[in-house]
């Protein structure tokens, strides 16, 4: 049994149903990751399960208790807000200190607790600081010492790092897994960053119109997307969909006159179906590894550690990514190579994967 | 439980809404009936007198009066503050040196009551001893400036004072506009060839129809209002010459015992705001919604 | 290009010259105010030995008599006790009614904008156009009100008026100020179990000091300044300041007393310009979004 159930929830406001009987199970431990584009509902689900807003319907339950009828400070979760939500007037021992003092823990056990978070988190420095004299990088510190410092059952992160800039976001990102490794708490972690997403969940949630397009761990996501949305929103570059048309034999696959062999975790389609055959930009190499095909050059983009090549293969632009130095001229048609072996094919008209 | 709790924020509403629902509509409701009956001293509420009251209002002589007044002053009070505070503003607006001083020279009357602003200007425009002493004694000798003892004229005293009082408050608007205008669409006019005059009249003026309409509708609807100005500056003389609707309502309210008669002018009065608010509110909070 | 720079230079002389005369034209009224209130009668009227006197020459013999007189014992009406016991009646009035105004307008804009509910955009509305009515419109069923309440007359009554009068600017001064706060800030109170009030007390009304020197002002100028309310609503022992004022000038008999109204009319203008210059930043911020919305 899941610690945090969410059972066939929906969320409407007016008229627009912005969550569709949304059902997810979360272990006890686990860091939970949703994902998906802006306005997918993410922020409405995380706040449902802290009580900011009630369901349309549905359950929710915390260690079998229903708690979606609790108001939120009874639920027992502590929540980190994008914009951190510091209190303004207040200094950071006091901000930390807030969901004690409202719980009526005492004066000395409020200090000894918030001292406690404060050296975990090093900024025992900041305590009598205002959050205005503070950087992003502490901001974001203080506001998940506020939620530590209540030991809830369960985290929700909000896109706590998007307002950091790119160096200090990869730092706080370890720093978060690491304190995640050593508290063992429960996590919902809300974020539109698929390397966010990919580099910390012990599972994934990529939702989209409402709906949990897919829930598994980060391999699974990559390796076995369920349909043709999650297969283009996780990776990047995104996956290449190639129209593509089911061979004779049950083993090939033809992409204009070309003819590739099915992968084997495909399942096999129907002679002449047309499906969609997803192609990962790395799958592409120049050293011979797969199978050949034949792509027009077009464009060459080098970001550093690689080379992204932008390809024509019979009219679809493809994308693919190469190692730098990679000697390669524009315009020209060649020979590359894709390995095939993890490569899924979908259907054309539901968008659902194929798999063996 | 939880839902009990749920409701505490509009329970914190309901005292001022109650208050404001008494106070504002159900007052509203109360001079709108007390303007259908005979009540004169005392409000009554048995017999009734039908529309006939507004008529009374339409063919008193003193509305009449009251009517013209309002459509003078309205004009010229709106048209006065508005020419005044643009001209003031866009001049603010050309790195003025003393810039704070000036702006806080223009705006102070507007902290002043109508009444202390009534009360000097009668006095600057007493004949023989105001304005018109010392400029004669400054060697105008002809000068005359003794409106405000002049039937005709006394209207426009009222415009000059009102006007003083409240060009800055207009400049203050069209200044904060001002320098709320993107930067940015001033470096593209001027880059497209716009210089000086010919950048206000296309480029910046058009910029500042919010504050125009913002001025226009609070401007107006004070003008309405405007009571205490008259009765400090002229008591609505001579004679009745510069009666307003607002002093007609309560001449005729508190002096006159034809307490349906005033009713039916404050509901007059009323109807000439909505015209102007409501669009305003309407468009305003449709806007305005996030 | 030396005729483009004279050009300029006239231009900004110009711009100059308008700004200046316009400056005067402003201050004219303020230092005639002041010159007259520190003259004798016949220095204000140019008798002899004063002929050369007009409004805006300088007091010769400067004299705060007529301060004096004003402040303690000019007549209004019977009593010849000067404005003294209406300016506190005004201040005790100004008091109550701002503390009260401001207070219910802090909490109306907080729920509005913090506890969103069905129809709360209705209610705002509602509550916008109370900012706008000719109050001539209330007058009638308001003096009705008083009696019924018993408080007819009497400073409570005025309090009572003002404060149903100004709770519409002190919300909307409020709601558009706490909109401004991100909402994140009220969620995490909530989850870290502040309560309604708690909320209110602790995270937002630390953070309202700028909106509460705006709705001061606004309300403090506006209620000390009223006359209409005041002479429609005030027994004789109730009556405030303006009131009184227009009263000493414009209901006086026998000769008028230039020098004692213009003093009367200082004390009157003082406290609202001195609040004008202290908060000016304030007052100006008041008086634009009073008017628009935010
Ligand atoms: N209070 C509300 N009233 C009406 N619609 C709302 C409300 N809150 C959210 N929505 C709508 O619900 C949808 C989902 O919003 P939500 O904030 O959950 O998106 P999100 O996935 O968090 O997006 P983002 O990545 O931009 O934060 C959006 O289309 C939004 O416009
Ligand atoms: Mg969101």
């Amino acid at each position: 049994m899941a610690q945090l159930n969410i059972d066939r929830v929906s969320k409407s406001f007016g008229k627009t149903e912005v969550l569709k009987e949304v059902s997810i199970g979360i272990e006890e431990g686990e860091f939970l990751v949703l994902v998906g584009p802006s306005g997918c509902g993410k922020s409405t689900l995380l706040n449902m399960i802290a009580g900011l807003l009630d369901p349309s319907s549905g359950e929710i339950r915390l260690d079998d208790a229903r708690i979606d009828d609790q108001e939120p400070k009874d639920r027992n979760i502590a929540m980190v807000f994008q914009s951190y939500a510091l209190y303004p007037s207040m200094t950071v021992e006091k901000n930390m200190a807030f969901p004690l003092r409202m719980a009526g823990v005492s004066k000395a056990d409020q200090k000894a607790k918030v001292n406690e978070v404060a050296t975990l988190l090093q900024i025992e420095h900041l305590l009598n600081r205002k959050p205005a004299a503070l950087s992003g990088g502490q901001r974001q510190r203080v506001a998940m010492g506020r939620a530590l410092v209540r030991d809830p059952k369960l985290f929700l992160f909000d896109e706590p790092l998007s307002n950091l800039d790119a160096k200090l976001r990869v730092d706080m990102r370890t720093e978060i897994k690491l304190l995640h490794q050593r508290l063992g708490k429960t996590i919902v972690y809300v974020t539109h960053d698929q390397v966010e997403a990919m580099t910390m969940a012990s599972r994934i949630a990529v939702m989209e119109g409402g709906l949990v397009q897919q829930l598994g761990t980060p391999a699974e996501i990559y390796d076995r997307p369920a349909n043709m949305f999650v297969a283009t929103f996780m990776g990047s570059p995104a996956m290449n969909l190639l129209p593509a048309i089911a061979g004779a034999d049950g083993k090939t696959i033809m992409v204009g006159d070309q003819t590739l062999p099915l992968s084997p975790i495909a399942a096999a389609p129907a002679k002449g179906q047309t499906v969609k055959l997803g192609l990962r930009p790395e799958w592409f190499n120049l050293t011979g590894e797969g199978s050949a095909i034949v792509a027009r050059v077009e464009l060459i983009e080098p970001t550093g550690p690689d080379v992204y090549v932008s390809l024509r293969i019979n009219g679809e632009r493809v994308m693919a990514r190469l190692p730098a130095g990679t000697e390669i001229d524009a315009g020209t048609e060649r020979t590359f190579h894709v390995t095939l072996d993890k490569a899924p094919i979908f259907d054309a008209d539901t968008g659902a994967a194929l798999y063996a | 439980m939880r839902k009990l709790r749920g409701l505490a924020p509009q329970l914190t509403l309901l005292p001022s809404l109650i208050l404001v629902a008494v106070t504002v509509y159900g007052f509203i409701a109360v001079t709108m009936v007390l303007s259908l009956t005979k009540s004169r001293m005392l409000p009554r509420f048995d017999r009734w007198e039908g529309f006939d009251n507004y008529a009374r209002v339409w063919n008193h002589p003193r509305w009449e009066v009251a009517m013209e007044n309002f459509a003078i002053f309205g004009i010229l009070y709106i048209g006065g503050t508005l020419f005044i505070g643009l001209l003031l503003a866009i001049f603010l607006d050309q790195k003025i040196r003393a810039e704070g001083a000036l702006r806080t020279i223009y705006l102070y009357p507007m902290a002043l009551s109508f009444i202390v602003t009534g009360v000097a200007w009668q006095w600057i425009m007493t004949p023989d001893l105001g304005l018109e002493r010392a400029f004669q004694i400054w060697g105008w000798d002809s000068f005359e400036f003794d409106w405000i003892t002049q039937s005709e004229m006394a209207i426009y005293c009222v415009v000059i004072a009102g006007v003083w009082q409240a060009s800055g408050f207009v400049m203050a608007l069209f200044l904060a506009a001002l320098r709320g205008i993107n930067p940015e669409i001033l470096a593209a006019a001027k880059m497209d060839g716009a210089s000086g005059p010919s950048m206000y009249w296309h480029v910046i003026v058009p910029a500042l129809r919010p504050a125009f309409l913002t001025a226009i509708v609070v401007q107006g609807h004070l003008a309405i209002k405007s009571y205490d100005l008259v009765v400090a500056l002229t008591g609505g003389g001579p004679g009745f010459s510069t009666e307003l609707p607002s002093t007609f309502m309560y001449e005729f309210t508190f002096s006159r015992n034809e307490m349906a008669v005033g009713a039916s002018s404050a509901v007059m009065m009323l109807v000439l705001v909505m015209i102007l608010i409501v669009p305003y509110l309407y468009s305003e909070l449709r806007d305005g919604d996030r | 290009m030396a005729t483009a720079r004279n050009r300029a230079s006239f231009e900004r002389g110009f711009v100059y010259l308008v700004l200046l005369l316009s400056a005067a034209f402003f201050l004219m009224p303020l230092i005639a105010m002041i010159f007259t209130s520190l003259k004798s009668m016949p220095e204000i009227t140019g008798a002899a030995g004063f002929e050369n006197n007009t409004i805006l020459t300088p007091p010769k013999e400067p004299s705060v008599a007529a301060w004096g007189a004003a402040w303690s014992s000019a007549c209004i009406a019977v009593a010849c006790e000067g404005l003294r016991s209406y300016f506190w009646n005004s201040v005790l009035m100004v008091v109550f009614a701002v503390a009260i105004s401001v207070m219910l307008g802090a909490v109306n804009g907080y729920v509005l904008s913090k506890w969103r509910f069905r129809g709360d955009n209705i209610v705002f509305g509602m509550l916008l156009f109370g900012c706008f009515i000719p109050f001539q419109i209330v007058l009638i069923p308001m003096a009705r009100l008083l009696g019924i309440l018993d408080i007819a007359g009497t400073i409570p009554g005025l309090v009572f008026v003002h404060v149903c009068y100004g709770i519409p600017f002190t919300t909307l001064f409020f709601r558009n100020f706490y909109v401004t706060i991100p909402d994140e800030l009220v969620k995490a109170a909530r989850i870290d179990g502040a309560g309604f009030w708690s909320i209110f007390f602790l995270i937002l009304l630390p953070i309202s000091t700028p909106i509460f020197v705006v709705a001061i002002i606004w309300q403090f100028t506006g209620v000390w300044n009223d006359f209409l309310f005041g002479a429609s609503f005030a027994g004789a022992d109730a009556r405030p300041l303006m009131v009184a004022l227009n009263n000493l000038v414009n209901t006086s008999t026998g000769t008028k007393t230039y020098n004692i109204d213009m003093a009367g009319a200082m004390i009157a203008a003082l406290p609202t310009m001195l609040v004008y210059i202290v908060g000016g930043r304030y007052f100006v911020r008041g008086l634009t979004s009073g008017a628009v919305k935010g």
